[in-house]
């Protein structure tokens, strides 16, 4: 125990101590919220958009409008999810000949009156639900991505680094076993990570007041599990390599399809069936999931549960691999 | 084998290349013991398979009569031939973070005070000048209070000065009784400091004894060092050298009046003791830097 407090708190004054990783650990994902923040905030677009469930309605009329956009959703539940956060201005069921509006929707009330004085006889239903602007959205992938580009080069490229230069056989002379070591090396990241994404979280929140709609306890626990599973990935990266520059190719190999395909910047509904299931195998895209059910929806650790299954496989896949296949030298 | 430390049939091959052929010998409680020879001898990878970090090919090593166990790292001191620290600590940091490895302690102040650190304690590792850099890594290999202390080349690479401060501080931890192993291809530097010396070549042990006991063997008096052109026939019992030619004799006089005799000028003429540097160049028939 002594030796590997002793090895993370090292771990630890060599993170703080390096200011440049330091300040990109913390400042840049605060950058990339703050600027799409600021980019999509003036989007507003003039048309209405009316979701639709079966056959109905008519050429003429309200529904030929030009200013009403119309999307079709094979069940009601999953057009309701999206009126709830305002990514529609209300819900016509014809099945059931019912429609829906958002009573915290301004445009939902324009769009019934509209709809209501073209004479449709429909059963009024109401949700609510505060609208999701894209930066709400956006949080967890951004965290999701940090926490990721942190645990990977963190730990694998450092332990890399540690192994070519000889910190690594120097610490092999002493009695420290490799499993001291690596535990260390992955508690300090999991501090670390953990405290950049709540300084993150926090610091924005401040002034942009990002939807949580479920319990931050949930999120936090939800963000420990993925952090882990990355380390164990950085640390499978870690076992072997000797050289800085393979692992540097190899890291980004990995990390770059998993960052544009975990739904960081735009969601996989509507991609191909390819992608999203290939997006399945990425820890990242559960905790991403996760994460924004959690926010989002209100999401409990129930509901959550088949993504922290998966990284909690994963992550025990990744700690044999590279328990396996460590070498001090 | 009665000794602290002691290898037996020790080899290690790397492909078709035999870096280590076949070497015994052992090692007394509380002494120096210098493993010398030229780069590529074999030395770093004997004293590798001796602490444990190298898997021999052949052959062991042995601690106390017993083969290297798991718990052999906690009696040792080791300082490799080249080590980067972990960046952004500083000296003081890492000498508490190698403490923490140990079961056994040494107190920290007696360390910093045998290597003398007291100056640099609160320094970033990434900061220390190479005489700096390698007393914090004696220091390490101290700070576990070890029976055996491994010095890989200490001093490869410091100004003459540092070199000289340093072998006062190996001298500090040999007057404790600690048996040292050390390599090194300066043979002053094994003069000075080993009670006991091993020359390597070409994977061999080729000689060993004390530094004065090899020189006894090999060498009856003096050795007279002349300036020679390239070219110009060697004088009877001249080898020819860097620069110059030798002359080993038991009798100065009748070396120089032979030289006088045969009309030789005698400008830049010296006369020295042979010192193990002329005993590795007899032994092998190369110069030791080359």
């Amino acid at each position: 125990m002594r030796k590997f407090l002793a090895l993370m708190h090292a771990r630890n004054m060599e993170f703080l101590r390096d200011r440049g990783t330091l300040f990109w650990n913390l400042l840049f994902p605060v950058f990339l919220v703050f600027g799409f923040a600021f980019a999509f905030s003036g989007r507003n677009d003039a048309v209405f958009t009316v979701g639709l469930v079966g056959e109905g309605g008519s050429e003429a009329g309200f529904w030929s409008e030009a200013y009403l956009e119309e999307v079709g959703y094979e069940s009601v539940d999953e057009g309701l999810d999206k009126l709830r956060h305002h990514q529609l201005d209300m819900l016509v069921d014809f099945d059931a000949g019912q429609y829906y509006v958002n009573d915290q929707s301004a445009k939902g009330e324009a769009v019934e009156s509209l709809f209501l004085a073209s004479g449709a006889g429909l059963e009024r239903r109401k949700v609510s639900g505060e609208p999701i602007r894209y930066v709400d959205w956006f949080v967890p992938g951004v965290i999701g991505m940090n926490m990721m580009f942190s645990c990977i080069f963190g730990v694998g490229w450092i332990i890399v680094r540690y192994r070519k230069n000889g910190v690594l056989k120097r610490l092999k002379a002493t009695p420290v076993h490799a499993i001291e070591f690596i535990s260390a090396q992955l508690v300090s990241r999991l501090i670390i990570v953990l405290l950049t994404a709540v300084v993150v979280y926090t610091g924005s929140n401040l002034f942009l007041g990002f939807m949580m709609q479920g319990s931050y306890l949930n999120l936090i626990l939800l963000t420990a599990v993925a952090t882990v599973c990355m380390i164990a990935f950085g640390l499978v990266f870690a076992a072997r390599i000797r050289s800085e520059e393979l692992a540097n190719g190899l890291m980004n190999l990995v990390l770059w399809p998993m960052m544009a395909f975990s739904g960081v910047f735009f969601s996989l509904e509507g991609t191909p069936d390819v992608l999203q299931t290939v997006s399945r195998v990425f820890p990242l895209t559960h905790y991403i999931e996760a994460s924004r059910a959690i926010m989002l929806d209100g999401a409990d650790l129930a509901a959550v549960a088949p993504n922290l299954l998966v990284l909690a496989a994963a992550t025990g896949l990744f700690l044999l691999a590279s328990s396996l296949m460590f070498r001090w030298e | 084998m009665s000794g602290i430390l002691a290898v037996e049939n020790l080899s290690k091959t790397y492909g078709k290349v035999r870096a280590v052929d076949d070497i015994s010998f052992e090692i007394a409680e509380g002494q120096c013991f210098g493993l010398l020879g030229p780069n590529g001898a074999g030395k770093t990878t004997t004293i590798e398979m001796m602490e444990g970090i190298l898997a021999p090919s052949s052959g062991r090593a042995l601690f106390r009569g017993r083969p290297i166990g798991p718990h052999f790292h906690e009696r040792a001191g080791i300082q490799f031939q080249s080590t980067a620290l972990q960046e952004f600590i500083t000296v003081e940091e890492t000498l508490k973070l190698f403490s923490a490895l140990y079961a056994t302690n040494r107190n920290l102040d007696e360390v910093i005070a045998i290597c003398s650190l007291e100056d640099i304690l609160k320094r970033d590792n990434r900061k220390l000048s190479g005489g700096q850099r390698q007393r914090l890594l004696l220091a390490l290999a101290i700070v576990n209070d070890p029976e055996v202390v491994f010095l890989d080349e200490p001093t490869t690479g410091l100004d003459p000065q540092a070199r000289r401060n340093f072998w006062a501080l190996i001298e500090k931890i040999k007057a404790e009784g600690k048996t040292i192993l050390l390599t090194t291809h300066y043979m002053d530097e094994a003069e000075v400091l080993c009670d006991e010396v091993a020359i390597m070549d070409h994977g061999h042990i080729i000689a060993r004894d004390t530094p004065n006991g090899l020189l006894a063997e090999n060498f009856d008096g003096v050795i007279v060092k002349l300036p020679w052109e390239s070219g110009r026939p060697l004088p009877d019992g001249a080898r020819a050298v860097d620069g110059g030619i030798e002359i080993p004799t038991e009798d100065v006089d009748a070396a120089l009046h032979g030289l006088i005799h045969s009309g030789v000028h005698l400008a830049g003429l010296s006369i020295h003791a042979p010192d193990l540097e002329d005993l590795f160049l007899k032994l092998t028939g190369s110069s030791l830097r080359s």
